[in-house]
């Protein structure tokens, strides 16, 4: 019989020097900036379902991608951003319609088991596409993040405003000029991107505690857009960084850690916001 | 440019036989009038009459099937840059972090793509629109904190906010208290007075907005007019534009009352809609070529009024 293994490795700084914990802190700098300001839009828009739903309609493509020998990132980059196309194409309502994204949800992951079991590599590969598996990021994959997050504040700095401005009434913001539906694509694509390089890290099924989650505390915190959108990012930051440095001291898995410091930074923020009142 | 008759103030919003249609309805037609600028118009008429979709018209966002629409001047949707809009859904629906200030400071900068850092001159008319609707101390409150009165404050602020030439305002008074129905009716008509701003808004009760309004829009079996408002505080109208009856009263100050009668059984027929009286009394031309099926049969019954 196995016991549980729960002891401080007093050899934990060794650990964090390796070569693929550098990459593993690189990629968490990378995801927390991307996950802090598109978490921000994705609470103002009302779509964190659609959001969580993204990530679970890339699955089928991380599976298949394995399957046919492609890269899981590829798989599920290009899943996710049909996904997001059709439900920006559907509209911000669309977006909310919880009953349609659940059901497109359940139907792409059962999709994605299929998948899984016709090659054994994929299943093999199931478990790190749904729980994340940060320690196995690759050089090249951070280069990839690097590269998003440039084009992430580089498009973002010419939607700022119509991109806020429709967020909070998409009515008003036709009537003034701007192009909704084309806010809606933007959105929901970019969406797309932030998902595709934060399930390496926590995987499919943990991914709304590291995008939504550092969100929500930040927006407990300030009213202002940037300031929640820098504490936000910095939220993500604390956690994959805290994730890494306590599963290298205790055998538990960074994608458990991390979600586990989220959750807690956001029970903390609502605890006080609850005794301020 | 807009017709100029005679003297009369130039038309701020000009219908010209216009038709929309959902799918294969057709909401209403033959839209022919013109509002003046400077005036305060409701749009008026029953649930599912398509004053929204009226609003919509004006500022380009639903096509017309038929006819035209000019707005200050120009063809619906292309000066909605000098349009103020406040839909319905703003007091409902907003739950949003950001606050006040910001709010309507996206009224002045929300459709500018690029970057571009707010200026002094921005933030100096973001104090200005907050004052003018008493906001200033709830600058730094969220939208999601405020109750459904100030909020409506915020988004008529995000409206003037760049100095519009018309604000349109989508059900105002709907959701509120008594008391913040009469302060929004004070700001309008601050709006008409101090800054000879035209507006129009779709209301379900008159009553409040009497003593501001110049005239009305009102749908009416699924044919807009305009009328000047001693012409629409008509019982007879009101009645027909409500389906249910209506009592115009005069108060000793002048002031005149729409009020549903008090019951149902006071020997007057309640009239359903009578296409016919209703076309001979409005005046409104139908083309000879085109018989509206509802106006086939002439019966002519209705006398309007209460006994």
């Amino acid at each position: 019989m196995s016991t549980v293994n729960f002891f401080y490795d007093p050899d934990w700084m060794r650990t964090l020097s390796a070569p693929f914990m550098a990459n593993a802190f690189l990629a968490g700098l990378c995801i927390a900036l991307a996950a802090g300001v598109m978490g921000y839009f994705t609470i103002a828009r009302h779509s964190t379902f659609a959001a969580h739903a993204l990530a679970h309609i890339g699955l089928p493509g991380a599976t298949g991608a394995v399957l046919l020998g492609l890269p899981v990132s590829l798989g599920l980059g290009v899943f996710a951003l049909g996904g997001a196309l059709v439900i920006g194409a559907l509209g911000k309502k669309a977006s909310q319609r919880e009953i349609a994204t659940g059901t497109v949800l359940a139907f792409a992951t059962g999709l994605g088991l299929f998948f899984a079991r016709l090659s054994s590599s994929a299943s093999q590969q199931m478990q790190s596409i749904l729980f994340g598996s940060i320690l196995t990021i690759t050089r090249g994959q951070v280069i990839g993040f690097a590269v998003f997050d440039v084009l992430l504040i580089l498009v973002l700095m010419v939607i700022y405003r119509p991109l806020l401005f429709s967020s909070l009434d998409e009515q008003v913001a036709q009537a003034k000029g701007v192009p909704i539906g084309f806010m809606n694509l933007a959105f929901m694509a970019i969406m797309a991107g932030v998902i595709t390089i934060a399930v390496p890290a926590v995987g499919t099924l943990l991914i709304f505690a590291l995008v939504i989650t550092p969100a929500a505390t930040a927006n407990v915190m300030t009213a202002s857009p940037l300031k929640a959108m820098v504490l936000a990012s910095l939220f993500c930051l604390l956690a994959v960084w805290g994730g890494l440095v306590l599963s290298a001291m205790f055998p538990a898995p960074p994608s458990f850690i991390i979600v586990t410091i989220s959750t807690l930074f956001w029970a903390l923020s609502k605890a006080i916001e609850a005794l301020r009142k | 440019m807009a017709v100029n008759k005679g003297g009369e103030p130039q038309a701020a919003i000009v219908f010209r036989d216009a038709c929309v249609k959902r799918g294969s309805t057709i909401i209403w037609r033959h839209g022919s009038f013109s509002i003046p600028q400077g005036s305060v118009t409701a749009i008026v008429g029953t649930n599912g009459a398509g004053k929204t979709t009226m609003m919509m018209t004006e500022l380009g966002l639903q096509p017309l099937e038929e006819g035209s629409i000019e707005v200050l001047g120009r063809p619906a949707g292309q000066s909605n840059a000098d349009i103020g809009y406040v839909p319905q859904s703003y007091t409902s629906d907003i739950d949003s972090n950001l606050t006040a200030e910001e709010s309507i400071l996206l009224g002045l900068t929300g459709s500018r793509f690029g970057f571009h850092p707010i200026s002094q001159k921005e933030r100096a008319r973001t104090r200005q629109a907050m004052e003018f609707m008493n906001l200033t101390d709830k600058a730094h409150y969220r939208l999601s904190e405020l109750s459904g009165g100030l909020r409506q404050r915020v988004a008529i602020a995000q409206a003037l906010v760049c100095d519009p030439k018309l604000l349109m305002l989508d059900e105002p008074l709907a959701n509120l208290d008594l008391a913040n129905q009469r302060d929004t009716v004070h700001v309008l008509a601050r709006l008409k007075r101090e800054l000879g701003m035209t507006v129009q808004v779709v209301a379900h009760d008159l009553n409040m907005l009497l003593p501001i309004l110049s005239g009305a829009v009102y749908l009416l079996d699924g044919h807009p007019h305009y009328a000047a408002m001693n012409e629409v505080l008509d019982a007879g109208l009101l009645t027909h534009l409500y389906g249910t009856s209506v009592q115009v009263v005069t108060t000793p100050q002048g002031d005149m009352f729409v009020t549903p009668s008090t019951d149902e059984t006071q020997g007057a027929q309640i009239d359903r809609h009578d296409p016919t009286y209703l076309a001979e009394l409005h005046h409104h031309q139908h083309r000879q070529d085109q018989t509206d099926p509802e106006l086939g049969q002439r019966t002519g019954t209705n006398k309007g009024g209460q006994a």
